[in-house]
């Protein structure tokens, strides 16, 4: 099975953020909590979407992801633009920072 | 131009504010996303890939100057210094906060906006004629029966909870320029033969993953009985239409399911109890409403303007311009001035906080300060006396917005794609940039014509792919972008959905492709054919030939 993070839009300001070994949410993908196994999985969702996070954060979802040297890439494009901001407006977005 | 009355201007702030209290309920954390998310959207605010949107209404298309320059600081001050002008002649905005969105929406009603009938499933912002009250081919202002429309559909009780949403499209013209066939309802102006004016009405048109072109339900409905007639279709849809699958739950499938001839007897045998009800409405009353958007005070003049002939003749880049973006206006002396909204390699249908600030001030200094959003991702300034053509472009030109390719292969229908939207399969805008540099050189848009490329970054088809001269669907293939091409599509009076050509193309292989099918066209057409004649007169065959070869 490939690795797997968490991510989620924060509810305030709608931005992408990822669960943290903290049980935090970051913008940054590279602090997210890595599972390796199935079971791993489905504990990191059922925390993700535990009712008091209802306030904090939107529609968590599991993605696969890549360990690329010291970054942690998904492996479906749609999440990686998602890590970055539109490919049109490399201005915008995490990669503009 | 029509001006909100103490009503309309009382309904947008009580929704404002209730949305206000909404907001801060979700945040407190007494409703949940669950809960909260129906009440978002019936204020067009959608949660996406990166960042909230919210999708404001153009009702009908028509701006006021102060309203455009208001939408140029809400992109300043709520967003990233930007919107997006959708295929629904409405404005998206990419980046706002949850928190600030109240204030956004107020900022809004301030000028008389909202972003109501935007989302869920209700009627719709009613859409028409970009050129409406300016076309020399149009036989009435379809703008006060959308006014009508629009009063009657928002906040319809019976109509808040259809099965699906509901999308209504007007044309004045014979020259169909809002694509009224491809809409759940659509409404064609013209004269019976007691030379009374009113309306065809076709049902059951829509893209999407099952497209259609609407069937006539009736030939003609006179004025005064018009939204009576919509009252009985609507409540045909609401009691009929299929609430089990959110994919057969538009009217479109009811139409296809059950035939056109016997949704036809269920609306007639509707309007035959409603018919005389409160819903007539009497000629005084239209009358009133036409009064509202009676043309502006145009002076009489010569159409012969002896400073815009030489401009032309003087500058190359001004009449080229006027070759493609300036239309014939019924009135003498006047044209109709386009703004595209897709410079060559652009991002189509976007528009900075200056460039929205800088159309408002041209529309108020040139044509009465009105200003239209074009379905095809553009803006028109109605009203321009052709002596001030010249000063207009030149405004234009020095802030990106003077691009002459109106009707051309490089003005783009696209949809945000997946660089931005949620639902989407694969990218959109990037695929548009390229074909634009591809086809960039206006010589060479010149001899190729008018050339509609529609493209959608998923099955949904916000890009109106299925009535592109070329459409182009991008979908996602084992997590590779990949793009299948239809041709023969055409959102007109003469509309057609395109057919699939057959496998699609890599990334990297479909601008290519689509170059391909434009030098077979050149290649093959007669004299003043555009690609979508050429492709009637020989259909399919020698444009797959081009792209498959033996495959």
């Amino acid at each position: 099975m490939s690795l797997q993070v968490v991510t989620a839009n924060r509810l305030e300001d709608g931005l992408v953020v990822f669960l943290t070994s903290d049980g935090g949410w970051s913008e940054n993908i590279n602090d997210a909590r890595i599972a390796e196994d199935k079971e791993a999985a489905n504990a990191l969702l059922a925390e993700a979407s535990a009712p008091e996070l209802d306030i904090v954060i939107v529609g968590p979802y599991l993605i696969d992801v890549e360990q690329q040297g010291t970054d942690l890439v998904p492996t479906k494009y749609r999440e990686v633009l998602r890590t970055k901001g539109p490919s049109v407006r490399e201005d915008l977005g995490y990669q503009a920072v | 131009m029509y001006r909100y009355d103490d009503f309309d201007r009382q309904l947008v702030l009580e929704r404002t504010e209730q949305f206000r209290e909404q907001v801060k309920r979700r945040l407190a954390g007494d409703i949940t996303e669950e809960q909260f998310r129906p009440l978002r959207l019936m204020n067009g605010v959608y949660l996406q890939l990166h960042a909230y949107m919210l999708r404001v209404a153009v009702p009908y298309g028509t701006l006021r100057a102060d309203q455009l320059r208001q939408l140029g600081m809400i992109a300043r001050v709520y967003d990233k210094g930007y919107g997006h002008f959708t295929t629904r002649q409405n404005i998206q905005y990419n980046w706002p906060k949850l928190d600030e969105i109240p204030d956004a929406l107020l900022d809004l009603a301030k000028v008389e906006m909202h972003a109501i009938q935007t989302s869920g499933n209700c009627i719709r912002n009613t859409t028409t004629d970009q050129y409406a009250g300016a076309a020399a081919d149009e036989i009435e202002d379809p703008r006060p029966y959308c006014e009508l429309i629009r009063q009657w559909s928002t906040f319809h009780p019976e109509f808040t909870y259809l099965p699906r949403k509901f999308k209504i499209a007007v044309t004045g013209s014979p020259n169909d320029r809002a694509a009224v066939k491809v809409h759940d309802i659509g409404l064609r102006m013209h004269q019976n033969e007691a030379g009374e004016t009113g309306f065809e009405v076709l049902v059951g048109g829509g893209l999407g993953r099952t497209p259609f072109v609407g069937k006539t339900i009736r030939d003609f409905i006179g004025k005064n009985d018009l939204f009576s007639y919509l009252e009985a279709i609507l409540r045909v849809y609401n009691r009929f239409g299929r609430r089990d699958n959110k994919y057969k739950a538009r009217i479109k499938i009811l139409v296809h399911e059950e035939g056109i001839d016997k949704i036809r007897e269920l609306v007639e045998e509707e309007w035959s109890q409603i018919k005389d009800g409160s819903l007539r409405v009497d000629d005084a009353e239209i009358a009133h409403y036409i009064e509202q958007f009676a043309p502006p005070a145009f002076e009489a003049l010569s159409d012969d303007d002896a400073d815009f002939e030489r401009h032309k003749a003087e500058n190359r880049r001004f009449a080229n311009w006027v070759r493609s973006n300036v239309i014939e206006h019924k009135q003498p002396g006047y044209a109709i001035a386009n703004v595209s909204l897709k410079p060559i390699g652009g991002i189509p249908g976007d528009a900075t906080d200056t460039q929205m600030e800088l159309v408002a001030d041209l529309s108020e200094k040139y044509s009465f300060g009105d200003v239209r959003v074009t379905h095809e991702q553009n803006l028109v300034l109605p009203h321009v006396k052709k002596a001030d053509l010249f000063a207009v472009w030149s405004e234009l030109d020095k802030a990106d917005l003077g691009t002459a390719n109106l009707g051309y292969v490089t003005d783009i229908i696209s949809c945000p794609g997946l660089d931005y939207c949620a639902l989407a399969t694969a990218r959109s805008i990037p695929l548009s940039q390229r074909i634009s540099e591809r086809f960039g050189d206006l010589d060479r848009q010149h001899d190729i014509g008018e050339l509609k490329i529609k493209i959608s970054g998923c099955i949904n088809a916000c890009g109106h792919h299925h009535v592109g001269h070329i459409g182009i669907l991008g979908l996602d293939k084992r997590g590779k972008e990949f793009y299948q091409i239809t041709l023969g599509g055409d959102a007109s009076q003469d509309a057609s959905i395109g057919k699939i050509a057959g496998a699609g193309f890599s990334e990297a292989e479909v601008v290519d492709a689509i170059e391909s099918l434009v030098t077979k066209y050149i290649d093959i057409r007669d004299g003043g054919e555009r690609f979508i004649d050429t492709y009637r007169r020989v259909g399919m065959d020698p444009f797959k030939e081009v792209l498959y070869g033996d495959r």
